[in-house]
């Protein structure tokens, strides 16, 4: 089987190429500095790493001759040989000879290397290697090192502090540039190897010993302080050609048990978790463990075998340390299951202490206001401070509020068995996303209009299973019910896979019952919308559940209510989709605040679409109407100096500059005429009251930080006024 | 070529080997050591020349020491170079070629 490597090989030319630049200046760099030790390491790792993918594309005498250069950095590196201009200078011609070799390779990989490069590259390796005689101190020293090897391998009473690390090296493990004495020589530096085993048995002593497979296996015994991650990464880079096996010493397991002890209880974990935090294992144990564990073939009766068994059978770890383990999960465990409790607070409180909240708020502002005027350099920062612990408490105190939406989404179940046994349909419902959260009085107030969509869905929206089968559905109906997080508010979603809306029906209906024209130009979206508009019901048959009109125009404004929004989508014959928008929270918005006849307002920022100013030179104003064409898109707009003072509008404003803040709420623009823009605003929403309850326009107000109000406008209400 | 026959006896060849031994130069010198190891014969590598060493080079003589038994041919490694003591020692296989190990260089430079 052939495998493309070609979108690799690109990637490697490129990663080459980097790397032998890096290599040039990192060259240029020692011949000022010539004992960096960090830029003679990305030397060599420039030419390590060249080598080791060179011999994963076969271009072998890439990975011969970098092999060579390689070799010589390393000496330099331990300060074997000491780097001067001359060996740079060689140095930096080896770095364009790998170039050009890597090139020839990349152009004509079956090619045997030209002559000319053989010559150049046998040239370069003799210069390289030719006055290295510096070996012979180098053998000096590494005598020393064996004598005390070889003495310390008869040492062997304290095996029971050691690692037990086991390789078992894949056939290609040379080819690949992996070399199990590097292994040995790098681990020396973590630590004691105290005994080494290396298994020949596997070494064919047949003809089919071919020299350049690996079939070395070593078992060792490792004495070191590294933890196991530390002893682990001395293997990292040839995980792929070698299978290994780091066994903690029996030592360890006495630190990993006191370390289970010692564990936090605060919270149960997973049993990797627990083995990882201790240090007996590594997270690649873990999912090694877990792979096997999903790649065994399942005993239907029996499941799956537990993780800690898998991970004793790959003898990376001692069964005591995995039972003192699951022990301490029990024991959390259990912890946690008493002390998960719950205090029952009066929503009361949290809702007093949510308005003490928002006067803190509003303090804050009236500080940082006070901070401003009076140019107080050095209180800045402590205020500064001090709004963000407000800012905290705010979030903290909303959240205190926010419960999950599951509780209320679950109950459906029981509606939609219900219903579609009353109905003889057979209708599924699924539930997602029951874990978002959103704020309490919101999902109080959300579950009647929620109710009867869902009725809706079940009544009208799917067909019966005859009717099903007929049109080639399956006999279940299917009812989705989703909410998800989007941008500061919630997004519920009813879908069904019931016949859709019925456009011409709808249009029929609305005409018959004067809502539009008959010659009206709705789009799809619009006419959909239309169910939500008074005394309209497509059904003929009016049944006990809905369908006599009085209920889509209680769950819209309901919604709206919470300024939220409801949108409808369908395809004939495949399912409608009903979308229901929510603020997360009733109680801080973030607002635009505006200004017109030195009256301050709030406009939710969620809603503001962007702001202009209102000139008659650039707009085509109609003032008798109320209507400005902007860059072609015709809107009401609304004076709102006029609209909310009509009595006090003074001929002096006309004359300043004034600003058009153009609002959306679903498909419908206006835009509101004000004479100054504030910007954002924390906004702490106050109810207005009983006297100003059936007040048009407006929602609720807030208190300023100078202690003013501004009154929070009611879009939607404003849009309509503007509109009639 | 780096291999030397520097004795050819009825009973016995000695060779010299004056290159490295690594996973480079394994193939071709498998193919030219292994014709020496013959039955009831005696082979003896003089490593003193092996500048380098690397796990492939002593899986070579791992092999040719395991086929050597097979064969009963007395297959010694001498003078072994420092590199080779080095692995020999890390892989802990001294008393597998059983061959005594010189320490060849002076001390005295020391």
């Amino acid at each position: 089987m052939e495998i493309d490597l070609g979108p690799a090989l690109i990637i490697f030319m490129q990663e080459a190429k980097d790397l032998l630049e890096e290599m040039e200046s990192s060259l240029l760099a020692l011949e000022d500095n010539p004992d960096d030790s960090e830029t003679v390491n990305s030397v060599f790792r420039a030419m390590h790493t060249i080598k080791g993918s060179s011999g994963l594309f076969g271009f072998n005498p890439v990975v011969s001759f970098t092999h060579e250069a390689e070799t010589v950095l390393d000496h330099v590196r331990n300060g074997e040989r000491k780097i001067d201009d001359a060996l740079i200078s060689i140095l930096l011609d080896c770095k364009d000879h790998t170039a050009s070799l890597l090139e020839f390779c990349v152009e004509s990989p079956e090619a045997e290397v030209t002559d000319e490069l053989t010559a150049a590259g046998d040239q370069l390796v003799q210069q390289l290697t030719g006055n290295d005689n510096v070996s012979d101190t180098l053998a000096i020293i590494n005598v020393d090192d064996q004598e005390a090897t070889v003495e310390s391998l008869d040492d062997v009473k304290d095996m029971a502090d050691s690692w037990l690390i086991s390789l078992a090296f894949k056939a290609d493990a040379f080819r690949m540039g992996v070399d199990p004495l590097s292994f040995f020589r790098y681990l020396k530096t973590l630590g004691d190897i105290q005994r080494a085993l290396v298994i020949t048995t596997d070494i064919p002593s047949t003809d089919d010993f071919d020299p350049e497979n690996c079939y070395l296996n070593c078992k060792l015994a490792f004495k070191s302080d590294a933890d196991k991650q530390t002893i682990e990464d001395v293997f990292e880079f040839a995980a792929d050609d070698c299978d290994i096996n780091i066994l903690p010493p029996n030592s360890k397991v006495e630190t990993y048990l006191s370390l289970l002890d010692d564990l936090s209880e605060s919270h149960i974990q997973r049993l990797g978790d627990i083995l990882v935090e201790v240090g007996a294992l590594t997270k690649n144990d873990i999912s090694k463990a877990i792979q096997t564990q999903e790649n065994s073939d399942t005993d239907p009766t029996q499941g799956k075998k537990p993780l800690g068994e898998i991970l004793v059978e790959q003898q990376v770890v001692q069964p005591a340390v995995v039972d003192k383990a699951l022990e301490k999960q029990q024991e959390v465990k259990q912890k946690v299951a008493t002390e998960a409790s719950f205090i029952r607070v009066d929503s009361n409180k949290l809702g007093q202490l949510i308005d003490l909240v928002g006067e803190l708020v509003i303090s804050g502002a009236a500080m940082d206001l006070m901070v401003g005027k009076h140019g107080l350099a050095d209180v800045e920062e402590v205020a500064e401070t001090m709004n963000n612990l407000v800012s905290g408490i705010r979030d903290t105190a909303l959240d205190l509020r926010m419960v999950p939406i599951g509780e209320t989404f679950s109950r459906f179940r029981r509606v939609v068995r219900d219903v579609s046994k009353e109905l003889s349909k057979d209708i599924e419902l699924k539930i997602s996303g029951g874990e978002t959260e959103l704020d309490k009085t919101v999902v109080e107030k959300i579950n009647d209009p929620l109710t009867h969509l869902i009725r809706n869905s079940l009544d009208h929206g799917i067909e019966g299973p005859e009717e099903r089968l007929q049109v080639g559905k399956s006999e279940k109906g299917q009812i989705q019910l989703t909410a998800k997080h989007q941008s500061g508010h919630i997004i519920i979603q009813i879908i069904d896979d019931g016949a859709g809306l019925n456009k011409e029906r709808i249009v029929a209906k609305a005409v018959s019952n004067g809502i539009i024209q008959e010659d009206h130009n709705l789009s799809d979206q619009e006419i959909y919308n239309l169910i939500f508009a008074a005394g309209l019901s497509t059904k003929e048959q009016a049944s006990d559940l809905s369908g006599r009109g009085v209920g889509m125009d209680v769950v819209r404004r309901n919604i709206e209510a919470l300024r939220g929004s409801v949108n409808i989508d369908s395809r004939e014959g495949k399912g409608t989709t009903i979308t229901i928008q929510l603020p997360l929270t009733l109680a801080i918005i973030d607002g635009f605040m505006v200004e017109a006849s030195n009256e301050r307002y709030i406009i939710p920022l969620s809603m503001v679409e962007e702001c202009v100013e209102m000139n008659g030179d650039n707009w085509r104003v109609d003032e008798v109407q109320n209507y400005v064409n902007l860059r072609g898109v015709a809107m009401p707009y609304l004076r709102l100096s006029e609209y909310f003072n009509a009595a006090k509008v003074e001929s002096a404003n006309k004359q300043g500059r004034q600003s058009l803040v153009v609002v959306r709420l679903g498909k419908k623009k206006a835009g509101f005429v004000v004479d100054e823009l504030h910007g954002e605003h924390q906004t702490v929403i106050k109810p207005l009251g009983k006297v100003f309850e059936n007040l048009e326009g407006l929602t609720g107000a807030t208190v300023l930080g100078d202690g003013n109000v501004a009154l929070i406008l009611d879009v939607q209400g404003l849009i309509k006024a503007a509109t009639a | 070529m780096a291999i030397n026959v520097t004795e050819q006896r009825d009973s016995a060849t000695y060779i010299a080997i004056a290159d490295e031994m690594t996973i480079y130069t394994a193939l071709e010198q498998k193919n030219e050591l292994l014709p020496h190891l013959k039955p009831n014969h005696q082979l003896q590598l003089d490593l003193s020349g092996v500048s380098e060493i690397d796990s492939a080079g002593m899986q070579l003589l791992i092999h040719m020491k395991q086929k050597a038994q097979e064969l009963d041919n007395e297959f010694s490694l001498v003078q072994h170079s420092q590199a080779v003591v080095e692995v020999i020692g890390l892989f802990n296989l001294t008393s597998f070629f059983g061959d005594p190990v010189v320490i060849t260089v002076d001390r005295s430079t020391f």
